[in-house]
């Protein structure tokens, strides 16, 4: 008998091509999504080489970084943005690959759209020119974020050049205590392991609290696996994947079904398998968590406070801490549930789904049947994470209870994830936001940035300040 | 991609823990759909004043360090997204070479494909390069990537790790997807084989 497999090995050994004497691998990829910010660069160096796309029917294509979340009948205002969307409107013309249009209601941010389409399936290689396309593995789809030379090398050949990573498992056993949700369960991971803890790895997301958790949920945790420094994050496929991925338009249909789904099956780490790192946490010990500084790592509960960086005892950290807070214009000791916001940021490819959206949209209604809204002085938008988002969210009658509330509710997008279009904050403003990073200069030069669950997002916007969603009730 | 083989000169420091990809490139530099003239958002943050003039204070705007082609810098460099625009950005401005304990993984594989060195040394060694970075303008380094070495100013040797392939790649200024595009009948061979395996896909 062969020796027992990781989940990540068995999906890496059905997909090697070859492999050289000093371990450089060569992978076929399955699904590739492209978009306008990191593919230009490879549709020109195929044309310059006179290359052509491999397998145009294995890539979807979608704009998210640069368009407008408000009314988008006059188009894109700002003219390098604009010129970015339509050349990848003209790539895919040009090399026949599928795309979702900024006026086609399945357009939206692509690691929103690619589940949702089915395009995602689990035992998949997928690779995106974007970092946080470790979200796909919460469907056991191989997921790796790249730059732009390995999407032209996908383009071209539809495989790619890696060594093999190491085995990493993150095992969150027990049960969330209420009010606790999959993004305060990833900072905590992420507080644990660090922001270059699972550098070399992929890591695999095991546990009970994991398995209890939704697709949403799922995407939410693998999505942040790159703050920890891992490139692919890994959750074996189950029931609850099989139920969200059936009937979805790409996924397979009948019979194709059936024969995926008993492989599918297959896709688990066997029992006995060895990991090169394994690290535990207590679903238990879990509360809200909220950053204090610049990097995701720097998270602490809601209920703590600002650290002080002279109990640091490491010279280089308890530099970053002071150049953080210095930032953050935060002085240290501070409550965290004091500290005041000037904007919320609901939205991005982590948390912008719909079960997102209802989180929040039930604190929003909390709000208002006791007669409050969104706090007097703070900007609070919320941007769904595509077309069909949005229009489930609007069935549900959510947009009416965030509009009711005091909230912005707006086109889908990548938007102030990462400041690329017009939403952006300015110098000195701090939000509460529901993306994945904080560091400096994120969401617009000197903005700070807090991150947050939805739930958390919401609460903060109406109470002003950072809120322990808990209170609430 | 152009040759990487040997390198001299003045080396930058910026003793920083997690660069991140967001600091060596801001967002709204990304708007492009070219290569080239990236080099003007390199650290636009931190080396510009909130007005646009230059923050003298920052390490490349000081004027020993105005041709540095080498960047020293704190752990895990490189950390955040996959824009491949924060090497063409370090390349665009002239650094060729960074070396650091350790990078994320996204950023040294972009890195190494556009035929920027990337050297990974211990803490002790980054802590004396550091310090040899920090003695500016007469304190050159050369780094030799055939012998996989850095020699200080006073003459202190560095050995350095990379793997064998990245080496060959970079010496040699090789296009990958050429070398992958020699490999045909095996993808193609593969291709059939998988398809067989997952009809769905």
């Amino acid at each position: 008998m062969s020796a027992p497999k990781t989940l990540f090995d068995k999906i890496w050994d059905a997909h090697l091509i070859d492999e050289s004497d000093d371990g450089t691998c060569l992978i076929f990829i399955d699904r590739h999504i492209v978009h306008e910010v990191t593919s230009p660069q490879a549709f020109e160096g195929l044309r310059t080489a006179g290359r052509k796309v491999r397998r145009p029917d294995l890539t979807l294509a979608v704009p998210d970084h640069n368009v407008p979340t408000s009314d988008r009948a006059a188009g894109i205002e700002d003219e390098e943005s604009r010129i970015q969307v339509e050349t990848l409107d003209k790539n895919c013309r040009d090399f026949g690959l599928q795309i979702f249009g900024m006026d086609d209601i399945r357009q939206g941010i692509c690691h929103v759209i690619g589940p949702e389409q089915g395009f995602t399936l689990p035992g998949t290689t997928l690779i995106c020119g974007d970092s946080h396309t470790a979200t796909h593995g919460a469907f056991g789809s191989l997921s790796f974020g790249v730059g732009t030379s390995e999407v032209e090398h996908v383009l071209a050949t539809q495989t790619m050049i890696q060594r093999k990573s190491k085995n990493m498992r993150v095992t969150v056993d027990g049960e969330l205590p209420l009010g606790v949700t999959a993004k305060d369960m990833i900072l905590a991971i992420i507080g644990e392991i660090g922001t270059a803890g699972g550098t070399g790895c992929v890591i695999e997301f095991a546990g009970e609290a994991i398995r209890s958790l939704s697709m949403e949920g799922r995407m939410t945790v693998c999505n942040m696996t790159i703050e920890g420094g891992a490139r692919a994050g890994l959750i074996a496929p189950d029931e609850t994947t099989f139920e969200y991925l059936k009937g979805r338009p790409m996924a397979p249909k009948g019979g194709a079904w059936e024969t995926a789904a008993e492989y599918w099956k297959t896709l688990k780490s066997d029992e006995g398998a060895k990991y090169d790192i394994e690290v535990t946490l207590k679903a238990e010990d879990i509360v809200p968590q909220v950053t204090w500084g610049t990097s995701p790592e720097d998270v602490v509960p809601i209920t703590g406070a600002v650290p002080n960086p002279s109990d640091e005892s490491d010279e280089s950290r308890r530099n970053k801490m002071e150049r953080s807070l210095e930032y953050m214009g935060l002085e240290p000791g501070t409550a965290m549930r004091d500290v005041r916001i000037d904007r919320m940021f609901i939205g991005s490819c982590t948390n912008s789904r719909i079960e997102d959206l209802r989180a929040a949209a039930e604190v929003a209604q909390k709000a208002i049947d006791k007669g409050r809204k969104v706090a007097g002085h703070v900007d609070a938008m919320v941007v769904p994470g595509s077309g069909l988002v949005k229009a489930q969210a609007e069935e549900e009658g959510l947009d009416r209870i965030f509009i009711e509330a005091g909230f912005d509710w707006r086109e889908p997008g990548c938007s102030m994830c990462l400041a690329m279009n017009a939403d952006k904050l300015t110098p000195g403003e701090r939000c509460a936001s529901t993306s994945n990073r904080n560091f400096e200069g994120r969401q617009g030069p000197g903005g700070r940035t807090h991150l947050v669950s939805p739930a958390m997002a919401a609460a903060a916007a109406i109470a002003g300040r950072l809120t322990d969603i808990r209170d609430l009730d | 991609m152009e040759k990487f083989e040997k390198l001299t000169s003045v080396a930058a420091p910026l003793p920083i823990a997690n660069v991140d990809t967001d600091m060596i490139i801001p967002a709204r530099y990304l708007k492009t759909i070219k290569r080239t003239g990236l080099g003007e958002g390199l650290f636009a943050n931190m080396r510009f004043n909130e007005d646009g003039s230059d923050n003298e204070e920052f390490v490349l705007n000081q004027p020993a360090y105005k041709d540095a082609e080498v960047l020293v810098a704190g752990n895990n460099f490189g950390c955040g997204s996959s824009r491949e625009h924060a090497p063409w950005a370090l390349m665009d401005y002239g650094i060729k070479c960074v070396v650091s304990t350790d990078f994320a993984d996204i950023f040294y594989n972009n890195s190494f494909k556009n035929g920027m060195l990337l050297i990974k040394v211990g803490p002790e060694e980054l802590d004396m390069l550091m310090d040899d970075a920090g003695r500016g303008a007469n304190a050159t380094v050369t780094v030799d990537l055939e012998a996989q070495e850095i020699t200080g100013p006073d003459g202190g040797v560095i050995k350095f790790e990379i793997d064998a392939f990245r080496k060959h790649c970079l010496l040699n200024g090789l296009d990958d997807i050429g070398l992958t595009m020699e490999k045909e009948d095996k993808i193609a061979s593969f291709e059939e084989s998988h398809r067989a395996a997952q009809p769905w896909l």
